[in-house]
């Protein structure tokens, strides 16, 4: 599996988000956001979690029109692979490559906590070793992860099965407690949570290890 | 040629900000507050010969989230 990692201004996961990568046996290249061409061959798009571009306007509004995420836009029509974690998942919206939005949380508080989620589906390449129903351990932190979107969109994203993560305790206001979406291809994840940051035993946890496992796997072909 | 842009969120979107500071009113006292929304101004001075047209797409792109948000543009010369 070839990975990109996105890195904007106020990015402060990339690197978390590489070693995971690299741990599940990735080939992983950081790029900048001011590049126009991702590398070549890439199989998936990582969009790290942090504070791009201070969170000024909306949380990944700026991040969303850089150059490089043209590029990103592009390797996901072509039907690569794409995962965006806490401010990447924010980029997701933004640019429309996901569906709904993330606003502030229902408390107006910023939390960092470890939650457990529940896996909703085990039908992608991101949570192919999970069963559908497993509860895992990731942390998150953030101050607008509270998802919302239109009826017709959340019909959609149950009836297509879409819907990879729920909170098992809704921290943060999320309609319908969603973690993570897929997008209908099942190719583009997005979860306000950090399973990179639950993928080294050093870290006390590991939850989050069989995300990148399983993408490894399914891409090794790709 | 000056236009103001007013981002609202939409209605039926929760506004924490919002509620919040409806709290904040009724705990100091204000009784007569039935609803808050917190929205943004964006000023943009135009430079001579900018559309409204071109105000509507900035909008459009990057100004609003129209999943969640609304917009109004005010020009002024």
């Amino acid at each position: 599996m070839k990975a990109a990692v996105l890195v904007f201004p106020g990015s402060n996961c990339d690197r978390d988000m590489a070693v995971a990568l690299r741990a599940a046996g990735a080939e992983v290249r950081m790029v900048w956001h001011k590049e126009s061409a991702l590398p070549g061959g890439v199989d998936l798009v990582a969009v790290p979690g942090g504070f791009s571009f201070g969170d000024y306007l909306r949380c990944g509004a700026i991040a969303a029109q850089s150059p490089i995420c043209r590029e990103l836009r592009a390797h996901v029509d072509r039907g690569g692979f794409a995962l965006g974690v806490c401010n990447g998942f924010q980029v997701l919206t933004e640019t429309r490559i996901l569906p709904g939005a993330l606003v502030q949380n229902a408390s107006t508080k910023f939390i960092c906590k470890t939650v457990t989620l529940r896996v909703e589906t085990a039908q992608s390449a991101f949570t192919a070793r999970y069963a559908a129903g497993d509860r895992i351990d990731i942390p998150l932190a953030h101050h607008e992860g509270n998802y919302r979107i239109d009826n017709a969109g959340l019909a959609a994203l149950r009836d297509e099965d879409r819907v990879a993560f729920r909170y098992e305790d809704t921290p943060n206001g999320a309609l319908d407690a969603i973690a993570g979406v897929l997008s209908a291809n099942r190719r583009v994840l997005g979860m306000m949570p950090h399973p990179e940051r639950a993928a080294d035993p050093a870290l006390g946890l590991t939850d989050g290890s069989a995300l990148f496992k399983s993408l490894a796997e399914a891409l090794v072909a790709a | 040629m000056r236009a103001v842009v007013t981002v609202s969120l939409k209605d039926g979107v929760l506004d924490p900000q919002g509620e919040a500071i409806k709290s904040a009113l009724g705990a100091m006292g204000f009784a007569g507050v039935d609803g808050v929304r917190q929205g943004k101004v964006i000023e943009l001075d135009l430079a001579p010969g900018t559309t409204e047209a071109q105000v509507t797409e900035m909008c459009e792109k990057l100004l609003a989230n129209t999943v969640i948000e609304s917009y109004r543009v005010d020009l002024t010369p």
